[in-house]
C-alpha cells in the first residue's frame, strides 16, 4: 500500500500547505500537518510541495522473475587451481537447477585461465563464461567487481552462488550492493522454490540460532557458502557444456589498487583438507601433554586442531582453530579430546561424518552432537588408546 | 587526515534464546558490549592518529543505548562519536545497514580512511564493510592484517589470503576491514573516561541524511527477509559410553577398527 508521508520540519506555512488539497484531506493540528481519510492519492500536494509531502510505496514492486534465469557459480581459484568450494557449489547448483529447469552457469575470471575453463566442463555446468584479461591477474576489488557486474547484466542469472573464501567474502557483498539486492552469508542449507525464490538457511548468533532467509522481490539472489558444506559432483571423463569467452573494455578494469608483492605463507597443511582430525581442548593441562593428541593423529594419519582457548594460550597456531572464528571442517572423522563443545566451535565441525567425543563431564555440550559420547578422562583414555593402536598396527605389520 | 571507524553494539553473549511461541529472539536482560572485532578497528585508527595526527570519528547505528559503545571508544581515545538512531533505520538487513551507514558517513565530511572490524559476533556476515565501500564508490581491502605505511595519498596494507599475503597500495579514500591481532587493542582509560564524560555524542537521524527516501532504509530497504528463526537440531545418533578408562579405550579402538580408520 502506498502512502504520503509528511516532513513536518519542512513545513513553513501550514495554511498554505492545507489549501493545496482539492479534497480538504490535509489538516493542520498542534502536532503538525496530517492527512485524513479524504485523501484520494492524487498527489497534487507531492507535486506542489515535494519538500513536505513524499509519496512512498510500502512494498517495493518485485522484479519480473521470469527475466532472470539460471544459477551462476563464481569460480574461485588460487593461481592455476580451482578452489574445491567451486565444485561443491556447481553440485548444489545442478540439483537446484534441475528442480526449476534452469541452466547452470560458471563465471571464471582471471589471467590465462584457459586450462581451468576446460576443466570446468568435466563437472556438468551448461555454460562457462570466461573473462581472460591480464588486469585480472591479481584479485583487486574494482576490476573483479566490474567483470562480475558485466556478467550479471549480460546473463541475468536468478541465483548467484559464491564460495565463502577470502576473495568471495570480499567480492560478493560488493557486487550485491551494486545491484541493490540481497546477499545471505555462510548458508548451510540451500533450496529453490518453483517461483525461483531461494531458500537460504544460515546460522546466526554464533550458531545458536538458525535463520531461514529469502529474497522475495529482488534478483539476482546472492548467497555465499563456506568450503565443505556441500558435496562436490564426481568429475566426469567426458566434457559437456559450452565455453563462452567474454569481452570487457579495458576502461572498466581500472583500479586504485596496486599489488606490490605477494608472499607465500609458509606451507602448513590446512585442517580443512584433513580427513581425520584430533581436536585438543581445554582438558589438556600442560602444553607438553598435547603430544598425546599429536601421537594419536599421527597414528590415524590425521591432523591436530584446537579450540579457541588453546590458541589464546599460545599453544597452537590460529590456523589450526576450528569454529566460527576459525576454520570450518568436514572430515570423515573427528575425535574431540576434552572439548566442551561451545556452540561457536560446534558450528565449525558439526557436518563431520563421525564425531567421537571424549569428555569427563557427562553434561558437556559436545555430547549433544557427538555420535559416540565417551564419558571419561583423556589422561586415562588417550595413552591406552595410543598403545592399543600401536599394538594393533604392529600385529598387522608382522602378519 | 580524518579516519572514521564503524562500530556496533552486540549482545554480550552468544547464548541467546528463542521464544518458542513467537519465534522472536529473547533479548531482554542480555548484556550488551562492543563487537570485539571493532576494538581492533579502533586501535588501528588510534595508532594512525598518533602517527599522523589524524582525527578519529566513530560511528554506530542502533538504539539510543548504543551510545555506550561510543563512550567506550572515547575512553580509548576516539575524538568524535556519532550515533545513527531512528525508527526508520529499524529492521535493516546487510544492504539497508550498509546503505544507512554510507549515508551517515557522508554527513561527517570527507573521511580519508574508513575502518571496520572484520565481522560482528551477532550477524557473523563480514559483508557490511565491502557494501559501504560500494555505496561510497571507493576501493576496499578486506582481511587487512598489517599496515605498512600511510601518507596523504595512499595506504599500503597486507591482505591476508588463504595461502598467501598480498601487499597492496591503495589510493585514499578507501575502506579497510581489519583482522583481529592487527594490533592488540588498548584498554579503556579511566583518565579518558573522566575527561570525555561530558563530551557529546552527536545523533544522526533520518532527517540529517541526504537521501530521505524511506524505502531505502530499515525493513523497507532490505531485500532479504527472515522467514523464520529456529534452534539448531541436535544430532540424532547419539551413543553414550561409560566405564573405566581402559574399558573405554578398548571400545574406542574397536569402533575405530569397525569404521575402518585403523
Amino acid at each position: 500500500m502506498a502512502k504520503i508521508i509528511i516532513h513536518q520540519d519542512a513545513v513553513k506555512d501550514p495554511q498554505k500547505a492545507v489549501s493545496v488539497c482539492p479534497f480538504n484531506a490535509i489538516e493542520s493540528t498542534e502536532e503538525g500537518l496530517s492527512i485524513n481519510a479524504a485523501c484520494k492519492m492524487c498527489k497534487i500536494c507531492v507535486k506542489r510541495y515535494p519538500e513536505i509531502f513524499e509519496y512512498v510505496k510500502d512494498e517495493a514492486p518485485s522484479v519480473d522473475k521470469d527475466l532472470w534465469r539460471g544459477i551462476a557459480v563464481y569460480i574461485d581459484h588460487i593461481e592455476e587451481n580451482i578452489h574445491p568450494v567451486s565444485f561443491e557449489l556447481i553440485g548444489k547448483a545442478k540439483k537446484m537447477a534441475a528442480k526449476i529447469g534452469h541452466p547452470v552457469y560458471c563465471l571464471l575470471m582471471g589471467d590465462n585461465v584457459g586450462n581451468m575453463a576446460e576443466e570446468l566442463l568435466h563437472y556438468g555446468a551448461d555454460e562457462v563464461f570466461v573473462y581472460d584479461k591480464p588486469q585480472l591477474h591479481h584479485f583487486r576489488i574494482e576490476p573483479y567487481a566490474a567483470v562480475f557486474e558485466d556478467f550479471i547484466r549480460k546473463v541475468q542469472p536468478s541465483i548467484v552462488l559464491v564460495g565463502g573464501t577470502t576473495v568471495g567474502r570480499s567480492l560478493a557483498p560488493r557486487v550485491a550492493a551494486r545491484f541493490r539486492t540481497g546477499l545471505t552469508a555462510d548458508c548451510t542449507v540451500l533450496d529453490v522454490q518453483e517461483n525461483t525464490d531461494l531458500d537460504q538457511i544460515r546460522p546466526a548468533y554464533g550458531g545458536n540460532i538458525m535463520a531461514h532467509i529469502h529474497t522475495p522481490r529482488h534478483r539476482p539472489q546472492f548467497a555465499t557458502v563456506r568450503y565443505k558444506i556441500f558435496d562436490a559432483p564426481e568429475r566426469s571423463n567426458t566434457k559437456s557444456g559450452t565455453l563462452t569467452p567474454c569481452k570487457i573494455g579495458d576502461d572498466k578494469l581500472h583500479s586504485k589498487i596496486r599489488v606490490l608483492e605477494i608472499r607465500k605463507k609458509e606451507k602448513v597443511k590446512s585442517i580443512e583438507d584433513a580427513d581425520i582430525i584430533v581436536v585438543a581442548g581445554r582438558a589438556f593441562k600442560k602444553e607438553e601433554d598435547l603430544s598425546m593428541a599429536y601421537e594419536l593423529a599421527d597414528l590415524l594419519g590425521g591432523m591436530v586442531a584446537t579450540t579457541r582457548p588453546l590458541i589464546e594460550a599460545g599453544w597452537s597456531d590460529p590456523r589450526m582453530q576450528i569454529g566460527l572464528s576459525g576454520r570450518t571442517v568436514k572430515p570423515k572423522l573427528i575425535i574431540t579430546c576434552g572439548v566442551s563443545g561451545a556452540i561457536q566451535f560446534v558450528a565449525g565441525m558439526n557436518n563431520t561424518e563421525n564425531i567421537i567425543s571424549i569428555n569427563r563431564d557427562p553434561k558437556a555440550q559436545i555430547f549433544d552432537i557427538a555420535h559416540y559420547a565417551v564419558i571419561g578422562d583423556i589422561y586415562e583414555i588417550l595413552p591406552d588408546l595410543i598403545a592399543r593402536i600401536k599394538a594393533g598396527s604392529t600385529q598387522q605389520g608382522t602378519s | 587526515m580524518q579516519i572514521t571507524v564503524c562500530i556496533k553494539q552486540v549482545p554480550g553473549t552468544s547464548e541467546v534464546d528463542i521464544d518458542e511461541k513467537t519465534g522472536v529472539l529473547k533479548r531482554e536482560g542480555i548484556d550488551s558490549k562492543m563487537n570485539p572485532y571493532d576494538l581492533y578497528a579502533i586501535e588501528t585508527a588510534l595508532r594512525l592518529k598518533a602517527e599522523q595526527g589524524a582525527k578519529v570519528n566513530v560511528l554506530t547505528m542502533g538504539p539510543p543505548q548504543a551510545e555506550a559503545v561510543i563512550r567506550e571508544a572515547y575512553m580509548m581515545g576516539a575524538d568524535k562519536g556519532f550515533l545513527m538512531t531512528d525508527k526508520k533505520f529499524a529492521g535493516a538487513d546487510v544492504l539497508a545497514t550498509a546503505y544507512a551507514l554510507s549515508q551517515g558517513i557522508r554527513t561527517l565530511g570527507d573521511s580519508d580512511l574508513l575502518i571496520c572490524g572484520k565481522m560482528t559476533t551477532d550477524g557473523d556476515t563480514a559483508q557490511v564493510g565491502p557494501e559501504i565501500a560500494e555505496y561510497l564508490q571507493i576501493p576496499h581491502v578486506a582481511n587487512v592484517r598489517r599496515i605498512h605505511e600511510i601518507n596523504e595519498k595512499a595506504i599500503v596494507v597486507e591482505m591476508n589470503m588463504a595461502e598467501s599475503v598480498e601487499i597492496q597500495e591503495v589510493q585514499l579514500p578507501c575502506l579497510i576491514t581489519v583482522e583481529k591481532d592487527i594490533y592488540p587493542p588498548r584498554l579503556p582509560s579511566f583518565k579518558l573516561k573522566l575527561k570525555t564524560a561530558g563530551r557529546p555524542v552527536k545523533n544522526v537521524t533520518f532527517k540529517d541524511l541526504k537521501d530521505r527516501n524511506e524505502m531505502h532504509y530499515g525493513l523497507n530497504g532490505s531485500p532479504t527477509q527472515v522467514l523464520r528463526i529456529f534452534p539448531p537440531e541436535p544430532n540424532k545418533t547419539n551413543e553414550h559410553w561409560e566405564g573405566s578408562g581402559e574399558a573405554l579405550s578398548k571400545r574406542l579402538a574397536e569402533k575405530l577398527h569397525e569404521l575402518k580408520f585403523i
